[in-house]
């Protein structure tokens, strides 16, 4: 590597009050190279993007930029030498159009008015420099995560930034939505951007990767080729060997009852004709593309929302259309996709949090049982190792790992034996993924059932002792775990689905 | 981010972290001693009863905002609904001839009903609290006017006794300590009271866990609503009659104490001692200026700054604790 990086971070160290979270790490970005940032949630990752980004400032080694060292005071400063981040939370407005939104801050102007003309020939310009084709009168809002994904990056490219930070840019997309992200950064790599990319999905690195920086708990561990087996990978991220990364352990069902029946549910406009049953002890997989209707099927199943017609039955009981109360008491338990969103109260702490599901059956006389609530959740917090300074502490302050572990709290804590999960290792760790996958094993060897949407094709192919399809709001097709593959389950997938339904 | 090292526990009381928590109350006490200092009129029995008596009815209709803003919703009706209780209750007294007790009564039943619709229509014609309260307010100031003609109706002796004296101490103070337990209960210690910290929090969160949001919601405007109309009574009883006008603009009081008291208005947080600490400060403030012979109208200006400041500080609290 003779070549001059574009950036780099040469011995740079972060403290927050008493805690080094960055210590002595050097990491480069070279012209036309894809540098790999890897390690678990809470290793430094993001405290370190955000040096480049001009968003914290090192405590100690410094920031080189072309040869020069220089200080990126924020985020402007960072900007201007060509460094852009494209974080996971967007930064676009999505009651704003494409076009707007790419020009926003730099709207051109004709006699003080904006040029609407102007604004959508620069906007078009900037999306062609990614291949990109879509009306820029579109509102960012109507555009699938994947797509404005793609409208960041050319925002970011048509203000000339030569260096790319790209925060797990696949933790929403789909196969095929990463692939096309992928051949838009095959694209960036030959016209000499400098990308720094991060993810948690191991098989993705040798895909797009160089090479590859491991970090772990704030220092650098070591920086390896991107061909680099991923049990090695794991290995130098957690610090020891993790044997299995799907350890499911099935159970034998053959005489097991079936716990849930699901029979021609349908809501118009989301699913069609949906019917299946999952007996005790069992993981049931859905796999498909986003806007499939995976998680619309999982919401209503758990009363979330109404559906216009067919049966969910726990046990035979069928439950009333869209009553998360009835599902609840039928033993339905609901670990959502977005776990900020609609898992969890961020500002209250663990204790409340893994009690919500239980606070009205646990009272005395409408009065909180507070101290069985404090020793069930501390029974729970302690059984699932959620990581905590105490039990009272903000949930919003635990790494995602643990937040997720805590939503699988509260519903063992209300005694659930089916469990509807939907991306139940979204935005976590490898190790906290392997404990939530041990997990759903103790869930299922004490007759739980589980029914699992995730677009992790590894995961689904990894933990389902039989797989689902769905496409189009319809069932494509089942799967054995002995007969499922990605590409089988690709070809359910994505057939006959154009790409106007993809992206959507 | 998460921390490697756990910080080490401290022992005994932690001051700094009982100033940060309670600013407000801290704030209180500054001001009282300022006062003491400044004038000698403050620290007297007659003006001390004189404060417990004005804090009485911003302090309730506080409490009744207090649910709401926890619970995420904002309460622009609660004046009007007390001028509308007390109003109710004098006609069902003096014109349709109810028995005093009952015609109290149909005043906190009317407060509570006028609270339901709010309740109903935001959480069920999904109307944003603000604009259904803000139809509220124009509507329960309306019917005031009609149900009275504009003109002051004489209210029954039940009532006159919530604003006479039980013994030494005067009614409404007494009914605000039994408000504030009973909201404190309320709030702390019930499967409803602790929900709302859920629903301000994150609604969709609480109804995936299977709370009630939207049976929540309303019980949190028909709690806001029967405050209020209780604080109208307290009003009323002091007067000996209904006005029409009566606590015009209290909403806006009533906001003010439950932020100063520390509650966020993004819903999740929010305490009754912090928000009759709220309403004390703004009462005190107001004393105080009056007691130095301050116009009503520099009382506005700093009264507004006073907001600006407490909140502002808040602010910055939740900014530091939280980097």
């Amino acid at each position: 590597m003779t070549q001059q990086p574009l950036l780099t971070l040469q011995n740079v160290s972060k403290v927050f009050g008493p805690v080094t979270v960055i210590n002595d790490v050097t990491v480069s970005v070279y012209p036309g190279r894809v540098q790999v940032l890897l390690g678990e949630n809470g290793a430094g990752k993001s405290t370190l993007i955000k040096m480049m980004a001009g968003v914290y400032q090192p405590d100690s080694g410094h920031i080189v930029v072309d040869g020069k060292t220089v200080t990126l005071p924020n985020t402007r400063a960072a900007e201007a030498v060509g460094i852009a981040t494209i974080h996971q939370e967007l930064n676009l407005v999505p009651t704003m159009s494409i076009a707007e939104n790419v020009m926003l801050g730099r709207m051109p102007t004709r006699h003080g008015l904006v040029d609407r003309r102007a604004l959508r020939q620069q906007a078009r310009a900037a999306l062609a420099l990614i291949g990109l084709d879509i009306d820029v009168d579109v509102l960012v809002g109507d555009l699938g995560i994947a797509r404005q994904q793609l409208v960041e990056i050319a925002k970011a490219l048509s203000i000339n930034a030569r260096i790319l930070i790209l925060d797990e840019p696949t933790a929403a997309l789909t196969r095929h939505e990463t692939e096309n992200l992928f051949a838009v950064m095959a694209d960036l790599r030959q016209r000499g951007v400098g990308m720094l990319f991060i993810s948690h999905h191991l098989d993705e690195i040798a895909e797009v990767g160089d090479t590859v920086t491991v970090l772990r708990d704030g220092e650098f561990i070591g920086e390896v080729p991107a061909s680099t087996s991923e049990d090695e990978l794991v290995k130098l991220m957690v610090g020891r060997g993790i044997e299995d990364q799907f350890p499911r352990l099935s159970e034998n069902l053959g005489q097991a009852a079936e716990v849930l029946t699901v029979d021609n549910l349908t809501s118009a406009g989301s699913f069609r004709d949906i019917s299946f049953t999952i007996k005790a002890g069992e993981v049931l997989g859905i796999a498909g593309l986003v806007g499939a209707g995976r998680t619309e099927l999982i919401r209503a199943i758990a009363g979330a929302d109404r559906y216009t017609s067919g049966t969910v039955a726990v046990r035979g009981q069928i439950l009333p259309k869209g009553s998360i109360k009835a599902a609840i008491a039928a033993g339905i338990g609901h670990v959502p996709e977005d776990r900020k969103g609609q898992g969890l109260v961020l500002d209250a702490s663990v204790n409340n949090n893994l009690g919500y599901a239980t606070l009205a059956s646990t009272a005395k006389l409408g009065m909180v049982d507070f101290a069985g609530q404090r020793s069930r959740a501390s029974a729970v917090a302690k059984r699932l190792r959620i990581r905590m300074h105490t039990i009272d502490q903000p949930i919003g302050a635990l790494s995602g790992g643990n937040q997720q572990k805590a939503v699988f709290g509260r519903w063992i804590i209300a005694a659930s034996t089916v469990l509807l999960l939907d991306e139940p290792t979204r935005g976590v760790d490898v190790g906290a993924k392997v404990e939530i996958y041990e997990l759903m094993n103790t869930i299922t060897a004490a007759g739980g059932a589980i029914l699992m949407v995730s677009s992790e094709l590894p995961e689904i192919l990894g933990m389902s002792d039989r797989i689902l399809v769905m496409r189009d709001g319809r069932l494509a097709g089942e799967l054995s775990s002995a007969e499922a593959t990605q590409d089988a389950v690709m070809t359910l997938a994505a057939r006959d689905v154009d790409e106007t339904h993809e992206q959507r | 981010m998460s921390t490697t090292t756990l910080p080490t526990p401290r022992r005994g009381l932690d001051y700094k972290k009982f100033l940060a928590n309670n600013g407000a109350l801290v704030g209180l006490v500054v001001l009282c001693l300022a006062l003491f200092i400044a004038t000698p009129d403050f620290l007297t029995g007659p003006n001390l009863l004189n404060i417990g008596i004005q804090v009485s009815t911003v302090a309730v209709l506080a409490f009744g905002m207090t649910f709401v803003i926890v619970a995420g919703g904002i309460d622009l009706s609660v004046g009007s609904v007390a001028a509308l209780s007390a109003m109710s209750s004098g006609w069902m007294f003096a014109s349709a001839g109810l028995p005093g007790w009952l015609a109290l009564v149909g005043g906190l039943v009317v407060g509570a009903l006028a609270g339901v619709i709010n309740g109903l229509a935001n959480a069920y014609g999904k109307l944003p609290s603000f604009i259904a309260t803000l139809a509220m307010l124009s509507v329960a100031r309306g019917l005031t006017l009609v149900i009275s003609d504009g003109r002051p109706i004489k209210t029954a002796p039940e009532v006159s006794f919530l604003g006479g004296n039980l013994g030494p101490v005067p009614m409404p103070i007494v009914i605000l300590v039994i408000a504030a337990l009973a909201a404190s209960f309320l709030l702390n210690r019930t499967v409803i009271g602790r929900s709302m910290y859920a629903v301000g929090g994150n609604a969709e969160a609480a109804r995936l866990s299977g709370l009630p949001v939207k049976r929540i919601l309303v019980t949190v405007f028909a709690l806001a609503g029967l405050f209020a109309a209780l604080a109208g009574l307290l009003l009323a009883g002091r007067l000996d009659s209904a006005q029409p006008q009566a606590a015009a603009g209290y909403e806006l009081d009533a906001i003010a104490a439950v932020v100063i008291g520390g509650a966020s208005l993004s819903g999740g947080l929010g305490r009754i001692s912090g928000t009759l600490v709220g309403a004390l400060v703004l009462v005190v403030i107001r004393n105080g200026l009056n007691l130095l012979n301050v116009t009503s109208f520099w009382q506005q200006v700093v009264i507004g700054l006073v907001i600006a400041l407490a909140v502002g500080i808040d602010v910055l609290r939740r900014k530091t604790r939280n980097s």
